[in-house]
């Protein structure tokens, strides 16, 4: 079976010259269909870079990746925009709803730009929605929920393109614990439906709630463990 | 993506800033109406003039006794009286085949009186076919006939100014006034022509060439002649017959002795038109000054609004909006400010221009409302295409990571 993510010896440099910094020092990782993933380390380990390549918001130096069988390294921008709106969902640390738009609306984002039809469109929208338990705050504007709920409208956002993908940066980062505990337990769910997630996390408990854990140090795996939090859903 | 749905976008990104896109527009509205309105009141100067010169008649030349300007006249040793014959000279059917008529006209400055009002006026002496060569229609009554001048009667007919000023509301048919202390009988009345402010084409009085010469003015020289031409397009030909025959008879051997001179209503018509006609184009050029001005205002706020929403863009752009999506957008929210804009401002416009301003009433150019409205939707696309290609062009996570 094709893994959901393959990386092969993934590099990437900023800059150049005497100013190169090599962030990305040769990547191999394989993420299976079904998997929970943390990837954790330090500021600078490069966490950050390996989010943005494995989201398809940036292209690596040199090296090999494939996102559900498709090769992402030669793609342009426009095509990358169609990876990241079919395959990816993401979840964001600052939640990153657009202001002004009701949350119902936010979710419905990916959709429009597939092209999907409007009645479709806010059917699976509503969905969604009902999903991740937010079904009577559909017309809140962003500013008008709570942090949690606010990233709970960002999981629907990211759950209602159906992507391969479910891929969060810190999504717990910016929430009282309370709240951190609404939204692992929605992603916990959602990866016994069946989701792969990758989260990128520097807290140890929240880690602790993947099937897997990968440390990053310097740019490269220091650490690639199997938790017994989760089992790998396979289907 | 479908276009709607872009449209529903930029639309709500104007909608999210009412005052800023309603400040926006404000300066394109502006531009709009001024350009329409300013070229209309040059439209409308110029009808004005020409109507009112087109009411002394489109086919009549005016011979004048006399040069105008002050030069020095020593050259000149004889200076010929204008006289009836000249005018009976120009209707010669075979040296002046495009004139139908020509009518001897002195004029005399008196001041009327009619009971106990009084109203300083010129009275005009002439024959019948004065009406017809200055456009003069017959109210009621009669015109001044052969016979009045053949008789000397003392028969005047009226424009409707001097009615106005002498009778009030009162029928003036057949009542006595008193011209330069000599009585006359109101036998008729002239319809009214209209004035345009600098000229008062009612203010006429007029009366038997023969009474007005033994009464007010003496023998002397006509003030000019009416040359009435077969049409407005033979008018030309007429001046040259006219110069022709009176350079003849006044012994006339070069341009600088010419002891008169032909006004042609045709080509002072152009003349006129010709100079309106150039300062509406500055009117015109200065207003299209500010409809730039108001394309900047929105080149300016729409590169604010792509710096705020940079994040948003970011975010678009993270969740899978293609390029084309974002430029559209963008272009869209800058051709909505101008298409809103220019729309109220030919509206605007339209309401103005109903206003008459300085007895000048406005007259609408099509071409400058078609004109600064498509100048005001490409002023959206030009002016906007810069910072819509700006946030297009944003990579995801360095506009995501924007605060």
């Amino acid at each position: 079976m094709t893994p959901v993510i393959d990386l092969q010896e993934i590099t990437k440099t900023y800059g150049s010259g005497d100013t190169a910094v090599q962030a990305l020092r040769g990547i191999n990782l394989q993420i299976i269909r079904g998997d929970y993933v943390a990837i954790m380390g330090a500021s600078g380990s490069g966490k950050s870079t390996l989010m943005n390549i494995i989201g398809a918001l940036d292209v690596a130096t040199s090296g090999h990746y494939a996102l559900d069988g498709i090769d992402i390294d030669d793609l342009d921008e426009g095509a990358l925009s169609i990876v990241r709106n079919r395959k990816i969902g993401f979840i964001f640390q600052s939640f990153n709803l657009i202001p002004r738009t009701s949350a119902l609306s936010n979710v419905e984002l990916p959709l429009v730009y597939r092209g999907v039809r409007r009645r479709e469109r806010r059917r699976r929208a509503i969905e969604a929605m009902s999903a991740v338990g937010l079904a009577d705050r559909m017309h809140h504007m962003p500013n008008e929920l709570s942090g949690g709920q606010q990233q709970r409208v960002a999981v629907a956002r990211a759950l209602v393109a159906e992507p391969s993908l479910l891929l969060a940066d810190e999504p717990t980062g910016n929430l009282d614990s309370r709240s951190t505990r609404d939204v692992l337990d929605l992603m916990a769910a959602l990866h016994d439906q069946g989701r792969t997630i990758v989260m990128i996390t520097h807290e140890d408990d929240v880690a602790e709630q993947a099937g897997r854990i990968i440390t990053l140090v310097d740019g490269t795996i220091a650490h690639d463990r199997r938790t017994t939090a989760r089992s790998t859903v396979t289907s | 993506m479908n276009i709607l749905e872009t449209i529903r976008i930029g639309l709500q990104g104007i909608a999210a800033n009412k005052l800023r896109s309603g400040l926006t527009m404000l300066g394109i509205l502006i531009g709009v109406a001024a350009v329409i309105v300013l070229m209309a009141i040059g439209n409308g100067a110029s009808v004005a003039v020409t109507s009112s010169i087109e009411s002394l008649g489109t086919n009549t030349l005016t011979v004048r006794h006399g040069t105008f300007g002050g030069d020095d006249d020593s050259s000149r040793t004889q200076f010929k009286d204008l006289t009836v014959d000249d005018a009976l000279a120009l209707m010669d059917p075979v040296l002046a085949p495009d004139v139908q008529s020509a009518t001897p006209v002195v004029s005399a400055a008196t001041t009327c009186t009619f009971g106990g009002s009084s109203y300083s006026t010129t009275v005009t002496g002439s024959w019948p076919s004065y009406f017809a060569a200055s456009n003069s229609t017959i109210a009621t009554g009669t015109p001044v006939t052969t016979d009045d001048v053949v008789n000397s009667r003392r028969s005047i007919v009226l424009g409707q100014t001097v009615i106005g000023e002498l009778f009030g509301d009162e029928d003036p048919l057949g009542q006595q006034i008193t011209c330069g202390g000599v009585p006359f009988t109101v036998v008729g009345t002239i319809e009214e022509k209209g004035s345009s402010g600098f000229l008062d084409a009612d203010d006429v009085a007029v009366a038997p060439l023969s009474t007005v010469q033994s009464k007010l003015t003496g023998y002397g020289s006509l003030d000019s002649i009416l040359v009435q031409a077969t049409s407005s397009e033979t008018a030309t030909a007429a001046e040259y017959e006219v110069t022709a025959i009176l350079d003849e008879r006044h012994g006339t051997t070069s341009e600088d002795t010419r002891d008169y001179q032909i006004l042609n209503s045709a080509s002072l018509i152009s003349t006129v038109q010709d100079t309106i006609g150039i300062f509406t184009v500055l009117l015109g050029a200065v207003a299209a000054i500010s409809l730039l001005v108001g394309g900047i205002g929105i080149t300016n706020i729409m590169l604010v609004t792509v710096t705020e929403r940079t994040r948003e863009i970011g975010i678009r752009k993270a969740i899978g909006a293609p390029k084309s999506a974002i430029l559209t957008q963008f272009l869209i929210e800058s051709m909505v400010l101008s298409v809103i804009g220019g729309g109220i401002g030919v509206l605007l416009a339209l309401l103005a221009t109903r206003i008459t301003v300085a007895g000048v009433t406005p007259v609408i150019v099509p071409a400058s409302v078609v004109g600064a409205f498509v100048v005001s939707v490409s002023i959206g696309l030009f002016f906007g295409s810069y910072p819509a290609n700006r946030a297009a062009s944003l990579r995801p996570i360095e506009a995501l990571r924007h605060e």
